[in-house]
């Protein structure tokens, strides 16, 4: 029996704790952060370089994007193999408004994108007029990636493709997606997709204090996320998902139609990687179509899967550990991270199936001398696992 | 043996004093002081005598290294001067010291320019095809109407049909350009009967138009052309469908190779294997080191390798998809996508191991002899060998699986073990050993993929990567848990891919392909073929 849902929506979304854990990283990202980036000087102990500045914003762009995972995945059980494409689309909605602002400071001096000059194009596609406002830009990163997600979805999800079937069709997508996108006649620049950004609303983007913005509004974008996540699912709305994912049959015997709630889910899922990747873009200064392939999407569900399905800030941890690893290991072992990668996609799914935090939670509670017999809130039960 | 050595001797003399002797002394006195007229007239005796053996001095004449004492002398001497050494034109004796006084024997562009038709001409009649075919080859670019009689002769004689095509095409080209009217409409309907691309380009010129006129004037003419043309156009495309259609059967059987190995680990035994496309990749490899080895110790059975090469990817990825199994894919039965990402990790190991070992560069497979090469269907439509090879070996594979699955003790376990562990377990079968087993044996079939695609693709450790998501769709479309259906999917695929890359370019049809798959899934889940009865809704 799940607790009942508390009246107070803050007593709801997290106990004393959780607050104080969210208060921390504010702290951190809001305060720490910029003062020891921009204040200290560069020699101090404290001094935070603009690289992990940046790396670390990045992180945080990743991090949505495991939330938007876990909540399809983890909560609502199906796995989709194809965020990245959502990811990738945000991101080059982002940057198209990027490129425009370019201006004339590009390569050949043309009011047109470099790329497009190279090509030899006169005008600009019908799809990018008005990408110069920025406003048009952010309608295209919430509309582009949830419109299609809504239609792909609609149909999935009413022809009752489920399981298994959906991820590789996911996947497909994915695929289509990269080779459209590898394509210069689509349009986005092909191989090289969007780089050598000058400007964001005319400030200059490659300074300190441009990168500490968009750090701190990754980290205020990341910390509403997980609050709107954690309020879904602590919700009615969460315990249909649930529910959904472990027995969908008996959802519909009692009288709840799936289709709507996991299209619901889905769809702002797709929502919360769009805008994570228009943070993205600017913070690393390219976008190109190998974010769309297949492998990045599957990439996704590992983190979700380590740091723990079925909970919110075990989906951050995941992605906070996986990518924290990536940016070491390729540096200091470039051969082996792939080996690393691998191993832990089979070491998580043969031994961890809660996930890091899952683990140390059973720990606690063993350590504790109470072994609690529901898993931790909102956990799959692994003895029939969502399929 | 002494009288065959003479005789043979002789021989040889006597041809070397044909050859000497092949422009008469005659000619030869036109050639090297006559007028440029004379010249001519001389070319054009030596072309109507079609002799090949005119050519050396034609080309000496050609590269103006042809020499003549001055024409006041009473004894003329024609040398053919190369390096320094000069050779006598008539007799073909070597002439040393170089005579005193001789004079370089000009020739105006007129006739420079008939001299090297002429040369084609006479090339025309060699016996050798290949100096035949590029005779024709350059009449085709530079062809004048005294050339009508020699290419006439030419075309009548020649048995080759590529070098008589081209003969005739020329010869069309120069009536056209030259004739009358009467010999304009039949080198037209002549042209008819052609199925080389060439004579599509000239139709067209026939009936294009400058500004608001026609170039050719004369309407029946240009309607003769029409007609020709639509003939030549039709006999082409037929051509050009049926490559297609044969490009699009040979991707097809690839992607059948590559696609039944998942038909039996997902579509028998409901396993999500993401490094299916490695085993292919294991597969390759092991064709690569086959290779090597018999390169290194056989090199005399070197073109055999391939048989060798078969039965070892077969083992090797057997194998590994074997050990998979016990090691990994065991503990997950049930949770598909938890085999999923497992998986998934298990072909990013064995990229990253196959890196390590043999490097990120493609590794070099070579085909056997009796592989390269082809046979020409009609004008410009080439089935090369190792596709067709390749084709035959897919239907051998999906025999052997048809057999293994319908006739065998060990197929029927597979399906027991498919249709109803709990069943299968309970009158006896041996249900663990039998995943193992089937898992081994889809393994394998990828492994066999890999062996026919080193053949004709590149062999590196992303080989597997471009595969799967293909041969993932080509078992969803199919439905799971049927060969015929596999097949149905696979051939499908591959032909419309290949129809749909002459229409799109090749990545619009990819898409195309992709999208339809993702529609055709919604529509009917089940696939193609869907198995009927209870366990169809699982």
């Amino acid at each position: 029996m799940a607790p009942p849902i508390p009246t107070s929506l803050f007593s709801r979304l997290y106990g004393p704790r959780g607050w104080m854990v969210v208060g921390a990283f504010a702290l951190l990202a809001f305060v720490v952060f910029p003062v020891c980036n921009l204040v200290l000087p560069k020699d101090s102990l404290f001094y935070i370089s603009d690289y992990r500045v940046a790396l670390i914003g990045k992180i945080m762009c990743y991090a949505m994007v495991a939330l938007a995972m876990d909540l399809i995945w983890g909560y609502t059980g199906i796995l989709s193999l194809g965020h990245g494409v959502f990811f990738a689309l945000g991101g080059y909605a982002m940057g198209m408004y990027l490129m425009r602002q370019i201006g004339l400071d590009g390569v050949y001096h043309m009011p047109l994108p470099d790329f497009m000059v190279f090509l030899d194009w006169k005008t600009l596609p019908w799809y990018w007029s008005f990408t110069e406002h920025f406003w048009y830009a952010m309608l295209l990163v919430v509309l582009v990636p949830g419109l299609l997600a809504f239609v792909f979805g609609f149909f999935a999800f009413r022809s009752r493709i489920k399981g298994v079937y959906f991820s590789i069709i996911t996947q497909a997508m994915t695929f289509a997606f990269m080779l459209l996108f590898f394509r210069n006649d689509t349009g986005f620049g092909g191989n090289n997709g969007f780089t050598d950004f000058k400007r964001i609303l005319d400030i200059p983007i490659a300074t300190s204090g441009m990168r500490m913005t968009l750090f701190m509004l990754s980290a205020a974008t990341l910390i509403g996320m997980l609050l709107m996540a954690r309020w879904i699912v602590t919700s009615k709305l969460g315990r249909v998902l649930t529910a959904i994912r472990d027995a969908e049959s008996r959802v519909m015997f009692s009288g709840y139609n799936p289709v709507h709630y996991k299209l619901f889910i889905w769809t702002l899922s797709a929502v919360m990687c769009g805008i994570a990747g228009a943070l993205y873009v600017p913070q690393v200064g390219i976008i190109n179509p190998s974010e769309m392939s297949p492998a990045n999407s599957i990439e996704i569900a590992i983190w979700v899967a380590l740091g723990g399905r079925g909970s919110l800030v075990g989906a951050i941890l995941g992605a906070g550990i996986v990518n924290g690893a990536k940016s070491w290991l390729t540096v200091a072992f470039p051969e082996y991270w792939l080996f690393f990668l691998g191993a832990l996609f089979i070491v998580v799914t043969l031994f961890l199936p809660n996930g890091v935090l899952g683990a140390l939670q059973d720990l606690w509670s063993r350590k504790g001398g109470k072994r609690s017999d529901a898993p931790p809130a909102g956990a799959p039960t692994n003895t029939k696992v969502p399929s | 043996m002494r009288v065959v050595l003479r005789l043979f001797l002789q021989c040889v003399l006597c041809l070397a004093a044909l050859s000497a002797q092949a422009v008469s002394p005659d000619l030869l006195q036109k050639l090297a002081y006559g007028e440029a007229d004379d010249k001519l007239a001389a070319l054009a005796l030596i072309v109507a005598g079609a002799d090949e053996s005119a050519i050396p001095l034609l080309q000496a004449l050609a590269d103006d290294s042809v020499q003549a004492s001055p024409d006041t002398r009473e004894k003329k001497i024609i040398l053919i001067v190369k390096d320094g050494k000069g050779v006598d034109a008539v007799t073909g004796k070597a002439v040393e010291p170089l005579s005193e006084g001789l004079e370089d024997v000009v020739i105006n562009n007129r006739v420079r320019k008939e001299i090297t038709t002429a040369i084609a001409a006479l090339k025309l009649a060699s016996p050798d095809k290949a100096v035949r075919l590029a005779a024709a080859r350059e009449l085709q670019s530079n062809a004048e109407e005294s050339m009508l009689p020699a290419l006439a002769r030419a075309v009548a004689k020649e048995s080759d049909p590529d070098i008589k095509n081209l003969l005739a095409l020329t010869q069309a080209s120069i009536q056209l350009s030259t004739g009358d009217k009467p010999a304009r409409m039949a080198a037209i309907s002549a042209l008819a009967a052609s199925n080389n691309p060439s004579t599509k380009t000239l139709l067209i010129g026939l009936l294009a138009k400058k500004g608001n006129e026609f170039v050719e004037p004369d309407a029946d003419i240009r309607a003769a052309a029409q007609r020709s043309l639509d003939t030549v156009q039709s006999k082409l495309s037929t051509g050009e469908r049926f490559g297609q259609a044969f490009t699009g059967i040979s991707l097809g059987s690839i992607l059948l190779l590559a696609a039944l190995g998942l038909a039996i680990t997902y579509g028998l035994m409901g396993v999500i294997n993401m490094a299916h496309g490695e085993l292919i990749m294991v597969g390759a490899y092991s064709t690569y080191l086959v290779q090597n080895f018999f390169k290194a110790n056989l090199s005399g059975a070197f073109d055999w390798y391939l048989l060798a090469a078969v039965p070892v990817s077969f083992a090797v990825a057997a194998l590994v998809g074997m050990l998979l199994e016990r090691g990994v894919i065991r503990f997950l039965y049930g949770r598909p996508l938890e085999t999923l990402l497992a998986t998934w990790g298990i072909s990013l190991m064995l990229i990253q191991a196959c890196r390590s070992i043999f490097g990120a560069q493609n590794v070099q497979v070579e085909n056997p002899v009796w592989m390269s090469g082809g046979v020409e269907v009609m004008a410009g439509i080439i089935l090369p060998y190792n596709r067709i090879v390749i084709i035959v070996f897919a239907l051998f594979v999906l025999f052997m699986v048809w057999v293994m699955l319908t006739r065998t003790r060990l197929g029927l376990f597979v399906r027991a073990v498919t249709q109803n562990r709990g069943m299968a377990a309970c009158v006896g079968v041996p249900t663990k050993r039998i995943d193992t087993v089937a898992f081994g044996l889809g393994s394998g079939i990828a492994g066999l993929a890999g062996c026919a695609l080193s053949q004709i693709g590149n062999v590196g450790p992303d080989l597997g990567q471009s595969y799967i998501v293909d041969s993932f769709m080509v078992v969803v479309l199919g439905g799971v848990g049927q060969l015929a259906g596999t097949v149905y999917a696979a051939m499908g695929l591959g032909i419309a891919n290949k129809f749909l890359e002459g229409v799109a370019g090749a990545v619009l049809a990819k898409i195309c392909i992709l999208v339809f798959i993702i529609i055709f899934i919604q529509k009917r889940p089940q696939g193609i073929f869907a198995l009927k009865g209870r366990f169809a809704d699982n």
